[in-house]
């Protein structure tokens, strides 16, 4: 896809010491911010592995973007400590990182290869060496015929592709995405999905922020659930979705019957089918008792709770709904 | 270089100084800065010329002769004689209707007398407002005393005249140093609002947060002081060679102005220093103001504050310039934003130089103070949250935290 994608990365990894810090991208313990009396962010703990791709899920308000700039280094912590492959002054690495902010900005006067090339230049990347880099991507990218083009003569969609390519052209170790797919097409998000998926094979750790659950879902090995400044949740998403039972979702021909007594009490009716927790004691006994009280099964399915449902569970209902409405969960002030 | 490195302060003040630099030199808006000195001279040119042109239709004043007819006579005829010598009023023969009041002509409607001699040549009475009198009396007994036939007193003396003496010297300087300042303070104006309003621009792009994440603020700061710096020396640049074309080609028809104190071509030099100074100084206020205010109406509330300290530090300077030696002249030069244009003044009037190389210091030193306050506050109460989830206001409290003020919160 590119040239950030052609070469590993090329980052120290070598001589990383097992069970040290410098294993983790980043490490934030504790990390506290307020802003006059607003209680922003309340004590977050995120550890991220080396080439993971890394979600952090939480609605509007939730304090993702705050915890990612103060893991960047771009505001300091009232409290805690965060090092970014060990280092606790992110700037200090700043070449090694790629940054996204959700405010999408680049001059609209610029050429859409210089623009790539000024942001890879604040991290240390030669002016020219830079420019054919650039101009390499977009061909890459499907912007061959943009090149020359001023970005106010973009459209909204390519110049935020133009604004993603700034930040990996460097050839990051470690690139933060502060709500990358807000604001571009299913196609375009398809793109990027492919993109990060790229990029963490090519061993850069991504680190995502995202108020849609299905782009985690899909790409992250791991997340941190946030919301009101809190992260009640940060792991891997299997165990986020091994926290809830599997779902059982069952159709019959006959409605009533003897078998009815087997299924659980908390089981509720979605349609023709019934839908209830998988019992402790297994499958096995419930598919006995169907079976010899006539039930008729026309379709059985044992389902593992989405990450949707472990979101729910861990950050209650009301983040849920937020998250899906993209309104604020709830006031964080302290 | 080191991957595990990053850029200095310096190549990454750098980076943004290059960026703003080529952006803001090869745009259409720069020759407007360029021609924009022109704008200047024709509105003072044009100004200039209509107040000349009202001074022109405009009577002198005139003092009145309310004298009998031949006392009126001998005082114009010694108008005529007097007034090469030492510089008489201009003087008008008039008939009172009442010569018992004076006071009648003086409030008439169509009069242009700024006093009235009345009286006769024995018993003369002068009748007008006092300033008037105070600095018109001496020549009107002098005008009394020649029309009635007092000589006075003249002697033959031979010329020669010489290009400066030292007063017209300290003069000349004293006039060199208040064009210096006038000249600092209107360009730091002009370029004191273009690095704000660069400021402000960038963050309408959104580019600051970019910025932020990669290189230090202070680096920010330093870059886009030094970029606007570097756009004005380029307007220097042009102008300078401009005027010094206009000088070199009608140099014969200019009159002779005494040098400064410690020379005009280390004078020039000064003055370009000095204004460098006195733009990172005013620039660097400037841009934390642009960084703190949250959107462009907040950056021009505060920034009439900031445009009225310029202006106080313009009078204070104008001021003290005429102060040679006093403590306000001491302060003035000690008071960093005031420092430049007080050491330039002194430059056109005193030849010390190592006053130069400290002030120098000094005011360098106060650039760096004021570059890490405004980072410092910029990071402090900038950038606070995502977009969607910014508390309403969040700027302006931030702003408001920095003057000291606080709101209230419901």
């Amino acid at each position: 896809m590119s040239d950030v994608l052609d070469q590993a990365p090329h980052g120290d990894k070598s001589g990383v010491k097992p069970g040290t810090s410098t294993e983790l991208a980043i490490e934030a313990r504790g990390l506290v911010k307020r802003f006059g009396d607003t209680l922003a962010v309340r004590g977050v703990d995120i550890t991220v592995p080396r080439g993971a791709i890394y979600g952090i899920l939480g609605p509007n308000g939730a304090g993702k973007t705050t915890t990612l700039r103060m893991i960047l280094g771009i505001i300091d912590p009232d409290e805690g400590v965060r090092r970014i492959f060990g280092e606790d002054r992110p700037q200090r690495i700043a070449r090694r990182i790629g940054y996204l902010p959700e405010e999408r900005g680049l001059y609209p006067a610029m050429k859409a290869t210089d623009a790539i090339a000024f942001m890879g230049s604040l991290r240390g990347l030669p002016q020219a060496e830079g420019r054919r880099r650039g101009a390499k991507l977009m061909e890459q990218y499907g912007l061959g015929h943009a090149v020359d083009k001023k970005i106010k003569e973009l459209s909204k969609g390519m110049a935020q592709t133009v604004q993603l390519l700034g930040t990996l052209v460097h050839k990051p170790d470690l690139v933060i995405l502060d709500e990358p797919f807000s604001g571009l097409d299913a196609i375009n998000q398809g793109k990027l999905e492919g993109l990060i998926r790229q990029l963490a094979e090519d061993g850069t750790t991504v680190i995502f922020s995202t108020h849609v659950i299905h782009h985690a879902e899909r790409l992250c090995s791991d997340v941190a659930i946030i919301a009101g400044g809190k992260v009640p949740y940060a792991g891997s998403v299997e165990v986020a979705r091994d926290r809830l039972p599997p779902q059982v979702r069952l159709e019959t021909k006959n409605d009533d019957g003897p078998w009815r007594s087997a299924l659980p009490a908390s089981a509720t009716r979605d349609g023709a089918a019934w839908v209830f927790e998988l019992p402790e004691s297994g499958i096995e006994p419930l598919l006995r008792s169907l079976i010899e009280g006539n039930a008729g099964i026309r379709s059985l399915s044992i389902e593992r709770a989405g990450l949707h449902d472990a979101f729910v569970t861990i950050a209650g209902e009301a983040a849920a709904q937020a998250m899906q409405s993209d309104e604020p969960a709830q006031e964080v002030s302290a | 270089m080191s991957r595990s490195a990053r850029l200095s302060l310096w190549q990454a003040a750098l980076v943004i100084a290059r960026r703003d630099f080529t952006a803001i030199v090869f745009s259409k808006v720069f020759l407007l800065f360029l021609i924009g000195p022109l704008f200047f001279l024709a509105i003072s040119a044009g100004g200039g010329y209509v107040g000349a042109m009202a001074a022109d239709s405009a009577d002198d004043p005139q003092l009145g002769i309310a004298l009998p007819a031949e006392a009126t006579a001998a005082i114009l005829d010694a108008q005529e004689r007097l007034d090469p010598l030492v510089g008489m009023p201009e003087v008008a023969a008039v008939d009172p209707a009442d010569p018992q009041d004076p006071r009648a002509l003086l409030q008439a409607e169509d009069s242009n007398l700024f006093a009235v001699l009345s009286g006769t040549l024995d018993e003369p009475l002068l009748t007008g407002p006092k300033d008037d009198i105070e600095r018109w009396s001496g020549e009107t007994a002098l005008l009394v005393g020649a029309a009635r036939g007092t000589t006075i007193p003249e002697a033959d003396i031979a010329i020669d005249t010489t290009d400066t003496g030292i007063i017209n010297q300290r003069t000349a300087q004293d006039a060199t140093a208040r064009a210096g300042i006038v000249m600092l303070f209107l360009l730091t104006m002009l370029l004191a609002g273009m690095v704000l309003s660069n400021l402000v621009e960038e963050k309408g792009n959104k580019i600051i947060e970019i910025l932020a994440a990669a290189i230090p603020m202070d680096a920010v700061f330093v870059g886009k002081l030094f970029a606007m710096l570097g756009v004005s020396l380029v307007g220097l640049v042009v102008w300078g060679s401009v005027g010094g074309a206009i000088v070199f080609l009608g140099a014969s028809a200019l009159p002779v102005i005494p040098p400064p104190a410690v020379g005009w071509p280390l004078f020039f030099a000064l003055f370009v220093i000095y204004f460098a100074m006195a733009y990172l100084l005013i620039g660097s206020v400037f841009l934390t103001v642009g960084s703190m205010a949250p959107t462009v109406r907040d950056v021009q509330t505060i920034s009439l504050p900031a445009t009225i300290l310029q202006l106080m530090i313009f009078f204070l300077a104008n001021f003290a310039v005429g102060q040679t030696g006093s403590w306000i002249e001491v302060a003035a030069a000690i008071f960093p934003l005031s420092s430049p244009y007080m050491m330039l003044a002194r430059a056109a009037k005193e030849g010390v130089l190592w006053w130069h190389l400290a002030a120098l210091a000094w005011q360098v030193l106060w650039v760096a103070i004021f570059v890490k306050i405004g980072a410092t506050l910029f990071k402090r109460t900038v950038l606070k949250s995502g977009t969607a989830g910014r508390e309403k206001g969040a700027g302006r409290k931030g702003l408001l935290a920095m003057l000291g003020l606080t709101t209230n919160q419901s």
